[in-house]
This record gives C-alpha cells, structure tokens and sequence, in this order.
C-alpha cells in the first residue's frame, strides 16, 4: 500500500498512552504502537483458541460451529477448559483485544491532534459487547448467560432469551433501539442522497455548495440541521441504538424477570386512572 | 446550552429514569437452566414473585380403612360412588365440604337436611357431574397428571366456585359498527399476559378443537398448509396464557429455534400437550353438559357455564400446589381404571403421537 507524498509529515511520534516510545512505529500503512502489540496478541490468542474449541466440537461446519458458556452451575466461578473454559479464555482474549484496538485508536488521535469521536464510538461496541458476556451474566450470577460463539448458535440464544420475556417487542428499551436503528439507517440515506443530488447535478450544472442542501430540507420540511449538524446528529443516532440495545438486554433478567408485556401493568396502575 | 438549561435536561433525564426503574425487580433471583449451555433456555424468576406453596389443608379426620359395608347398601340416589365403603364415602363428603363447600353452609350446600338423597339442590348434580370428571381426569389423563392427580381442591381451593375460570366473551358493544370494535384484541388482557395479542385463545382452544399450529414443515410456502398471521398471533396468545398459568417462560417446554419440533422440545411439551386436550374434554363432557343445570348467576354473559384454563388448576405454579399429591387421602376420587385417553385421531394415533416428537411433520401436517 503506497504511502501518499503528503501522508509523512502528520506521522509524529509521541502522544502514546503508556510505554514511552515503545512500539511507537508504523509498519507499511499501519501504526503500531503498545496497544496494537496487545491488539495482536490478544486476538491471535483467541481466533487461535476459537479454532482449537471448535476442533473439540463435532462439526466443522462454519454455520454450525459453536464454543458455548459454561452451564450455570459454574456461577462466576471458572470452568473446566471443555465445559466453558475456553468460552471463558475467549472472551478475555476478545475484550481485550476490542479494548486495546479502542485506546490504538486513542492514540492516533492524540498524535494527529484530533478528538476521540472514533473511539468514543466504537466503545459503544465494546460496551453492547461486554453487556451480553460479562454485565447481565454478572448481575445474573453466572457466566452460563452469556451468549455462545457460533454463528446459528448465537441466533438461537438470541430467540430463547428473548421468549424468556415472553414477547421481547415490549421490551422498553428495545423499542427505542430499534426506532434508534431504524432512524439512524433512514438520516444516512437522507444524507447520502443528499450529497449525492448536490454533487451529481443534471449534465451542464454545476456542482452545488452545501447552501443548496440546506435550501432543499428548509424547503421541505423548514429546517436543515447544517452540514456539521447531520454528522453530530449521525453519531447521536447510531451511538443511541447501540447504547439501548445494550441497555435492554442488561434489563431483560436483572432487572425484570416476567413477560415484557407485563412490564407495562405499571401504566395501567397508575394512581390517577379510576379503578 | 444555557447552565439552567443542562441542569434541567439532566434532572428530567435522570428523573424519568428512576421513575421507569421503579417499575423492575431489583430482588435476588432464582435461576434454573433447562437446556444445553449456551441455548439461552433458562427460568429466571424473581424470588419474590415466585407463587408461594399453598397450605394443603389437614384431612378432616383420619382417612378410615377401606371395607365394611358399600356406599351404595348404605345410602341411597348414587350413582357414581355406590362401590366405595361407606366409611369412606363418609371421608369424601366430610373432605368435599372442608373444600368446596361455604363453611358456613357445610353438607347443606348441596344437600336438603331433610332427604340428603334428593337432588333438588342444583349444587348437588353439578358435584355429582365434577365427581365423574374428577375420577376420568385420574383414570383417563394421567398422561397429564401424571401419580399426582387431582381432587377437588386442585381448583377449588375452599371455594364454592374456583376462582381462575372463563366463559365466552363479551364481544363488541356494537355489534355491525367498527365503532369499539377491537376484534377481541388490542385489550391489556391478563389472559394473554398483557399483550395486544387476541385477548380470548379459550374458546376456540380450549372448548372447540381448532389446531395449534401454525409452524409449516418447510421454509418455503406451501399450499398445503396455508395459517393466517390472526391464527398465529391467536396461538400465541394461548401460550401467553399458558406461561402465566405456570409461571414460566416460553423455553419451559419449548426450544425456539423451532417451536415446532418436537424433538427440540423439553419433555413439559407434552406433558402440555395432554393437558390442553384434558381441559377441552373438561370443558366439552364435564361442563357444557350441566349447561341447563347451572342458575343465569353462575353462567357468563353468553349463558355458558364458566369453564376452566390452566390457570384454573396452576395458579401461577408449574405444578398445582407445588406438585404435592392429596390424592392418597381420597382415594375414591381415583376412579375405576379407564383406558388412557387417545391423542386426537383415536386409539391409533397413540403410538403416532410419542413417534411424532421424532417427526414433527405428522404433527403439524394439514389434516
């Protein structure tokens, strides 16, 4: 991958985290650094132990390949390496390796000058991620409620956790993910289509100027949020539906334990309708 | 943003958070796995939700030795407990009274003190009626209740009418106008545990026989077995009952990578699948019979006697009264043995209906 000529001069050492000057260099494209080192271990380590897992399952069916938690008798104890051991291994391995990928980024950021609006974000990943493998099971007691590593596997435990509360549509907080979500891919496309009408003019024109895109939305609907405005609100959208994912599984179990439906009574409850 | 501003957003925000976490369950829980690890099949119930084991209560009086002269030599009018011994006939009605009977009323509840043979009082042939249930539901559904069985006081529970009944439903206030009209949905329904879903899965489920089925054997359609999105949205319901009913999660009984199969099913599955069937031969042989037998006040706004759900027996447990078995204290109510009741399709299809749970096709073929 070839270097562009004006690339090497934002290459600066220092702004690391930890470790002075150590890893502090680019190979080819990439950049380094402590945390890339940590990066690298850590997932070589788990991909390593996910393909030894699966070597003790019976299949090597990608689809059906699956490394499952320990059962729940296990609580937050570890487990032997065959029963949910390696589930176990795989899952420090992973949230290390999204961690110190997260703070890679940290660093780049801090030798370009830039803000952490990158890893600021994917932390939002991390964190859905370390909800389902180490918050809920540890607010529920036991490792076994994690989710298991397999591709079909994972879908099954999503569909049983979620007929666990009976009907997982009521469910509070995943009725605004899925708004979050919904809404988040409708403002990309809004803004995708946006930029493309300005910058793709009818054959004569000339390319519009961002005055333009905010002429069309007031025309429209009254308001434009701006061309800044659209990326903040971008990141507020997708960043809202990773974070109330997370947070609705943290609640299904913990924090409510019967049909999400039921959850609802709390309304009709309420002191001020006559009963 | 102005200061004011920000604290004020931060209070409404963390103000509306408390207010929706004071709807949860912050106590301990109690957890069961029920599948293999990772399958995501568990019980997760809040301990202090967890219905609580009712009192059995104590028998009236030490359950005398069977033998000595028959209910039948001794009394006269019966017609069902004639070969039990008189002294335990005797026990049996003591029993009845100490669970089914308004204390204050006792043996006059269904008898005339004057002529305890006569059946003047309505009371007494719906007792006779729910005595002949009783003994079919010991003899003909241990597929369902298993040793266990029943007595009156699995339902009763010391009332003269069990409390967790139904009847057919209201319907619509004005009938012919879409005005009020929710098509018996769109109701926060206890039935259906509070969901929008059909808020009457009984009547057709659990009086008539309408299938519960909805899962094709493809993923592709098929004109062979064509369900409409109502009928599964009406199943569903049923199923919301029945979870209440036993307080437990779909994934007591079901694997929901297919609800279908039954051989990703827990062995509670069938143990369901029996008791729906029980329910509608209650329903259909036991209660709908005494139909003109029943007072208007007993009845539902239709006129049917009030039936009985799972919820009936359930309440709430897994197992009714936790499982504890007070049959060996009435042993009349065991009944001569019958044959076991056929699955659907006769005698035939009791060997079809175990070799299903290895071929989920033949149970949900269209027939």
């Amino acid at each position: 991958m070839a270097l562009l000529s004006f690339e090497r001069k934002y290459r600066v050492r220092g702004g690391t985290l930890i470790g002075g000057d150590l890893f502090d260099f680019w190979v080819g494209p990439f950049y380094v650094g402590f945390f890339g080192v940590i990066t690298a271990i850590t997932a070589s380590l788990g991909t390593a132990l996910i393909f030894y897992a699966a070597s003790l399952g019976h299949t090597w069916n990608p689809w059906l390949i699956s490394i499952a938690p320990p059962d729940l008798k296990y609580g937050l104890g570890l487990a032997p390496l065959r029963e949910g051991g390696l589930w176990q291994i795989i899952t420090i391995c992973a949230i290390g390796a999204f961690t110190s990928w997260a703070l890679r980024q940290v660093e780049i950021c801090r030798k370009l000058g830039m803000g952490y609006h990158v890893p600021f974000a994917y932390g939002f990943a991390i964190f859905a991620y370390v909800s389902l493998v180490v918050i809920r099971p540890w607010l529920l007691g036991a490792w076994g409620f994690g989710f298991p590593y397999g591709i079909f596997s994972h879908l099954d435990w999503v569909s049983n956790t979620g007929y666990q509360y009976l009907h997982f549509h009521y469910n509070p907080a995943h009725m605004i993910a899925v708004s979050f979500f919904f809404v988040t891919g409708g403002a990309l496309a809004f803004h995708g289509a946006l930029v493309l009408s300005s910058v793709n003019p009818a054959p004569g024109e000339a390319v519009k100027s961002p005055e333009y895109e905010d002429a069309f939305f007031r025309d429209t609907i009254g308001y434009s949020v701006g061309t800044l405005g659209i990326h903040r609100l971008g990141l507020f959208l997708a960043l809202s539906a990773g974070f109330w994912s997370a947070i609705c599984i943290i609640i299904s179990g913990p924090l409510w334990t019967r049909g999400w439906p039921e959850w609802w009574t709390w309304w009709l409850n309420l002191p001020i309708w006559s009963k | 943003m102005s200061r004011a501003l920000t604290k004020a957003a931060i209070a409404s925000i963390g103000g509306l958070s408390l207010l929706l976490l004071g709807g949860c369950e912050f106590g301990a829980k109690q957890k069961t796995q029920t599948g293999y690890r990772g399958t995501g099949l568990e019980q997760i119930v809040d301990v202090r939700h967890v219905v609580k084991a009712s009192a059995i209560p104590a028998p009236p009086y030490p359950l005398p030795p069977d033998g000595g002269p028959t209910a039948g030599e001794s009394y006269q009018n019966l017609k069902v407990l004639g070969g039990v011994s008189k002294e335990r006939f005797d026990h049996l009605m003591a029993e009845m009274s100490q669970w089914v009977a308004p204390p204050e009323q006792g043996c006059n509840y269904c008898h005339n003190p004057e002529n305890m043979a006569s059946d003047e009082k309505y009371t007494k042939v719906v007792a006779r009626r729910m005595l002949q249930m009783t003994r079919n539901i010991n003899s003909r559904w241990s597929s369902h209740v298993k040793e266990t069985g029943v007595t009156c006081y699995t339902c009763h529970r010391g009332n003269a009418v069990p409390v967790n009944k139904w009847a057919f439903a209201q319907g619509t206030p004005h009938p012919g106008s879409i005005l009020g009209n929710k098509h018996g949905q769109n109701t926060p329904e206890a039935n259906v545990g509070y969901a929008s879903l059909p808020s009457d899965p009984f009547a057709d489920y659990l009086n008539g026989q309408q299938q519960i089925r909805v899962a094709g054997n493809s993923p592709f359609p098929s004109k062979d077995h064509v369900v409409s999105v109502k009928d599964a949205e009406k199943t569903y319901g049923l199923m919301m009952h029945i979870s209440s009913a036993l307080g437990v999660n779909c994934t007591y009984c079901h694997n929901t990578q297919s609800f279908r199969a039954w051989n990703l099913s827990r062995a509670q599955r069938a143990t369901a699948y029996y008791g729906i069937r029980m329910v509608r031969d209650i329903n259909e042989d036991y209660i709908s019979s005494l139909q003109p037998v029943f007072p208007a006040y007993r009845k539902g706004p239709h006129g049917d006697p009030y039936k009985v759900n799972c919820t009936t027996c359930h309440q709430g447990q897994s197992k009714p009264l936790g499982g504890v078995s007070m049959i060996a204290q009435a042993p009349a109510l065991k009944g001569p043995p019958l044959a076991t009741a056929a699955p659907e399709g006769g005698p035939a299809a009791a060997t079809a209906v175990p070799a299903a749970f290895n071929k989920p096709a033949e149970m949900t073929a269209k027939k």
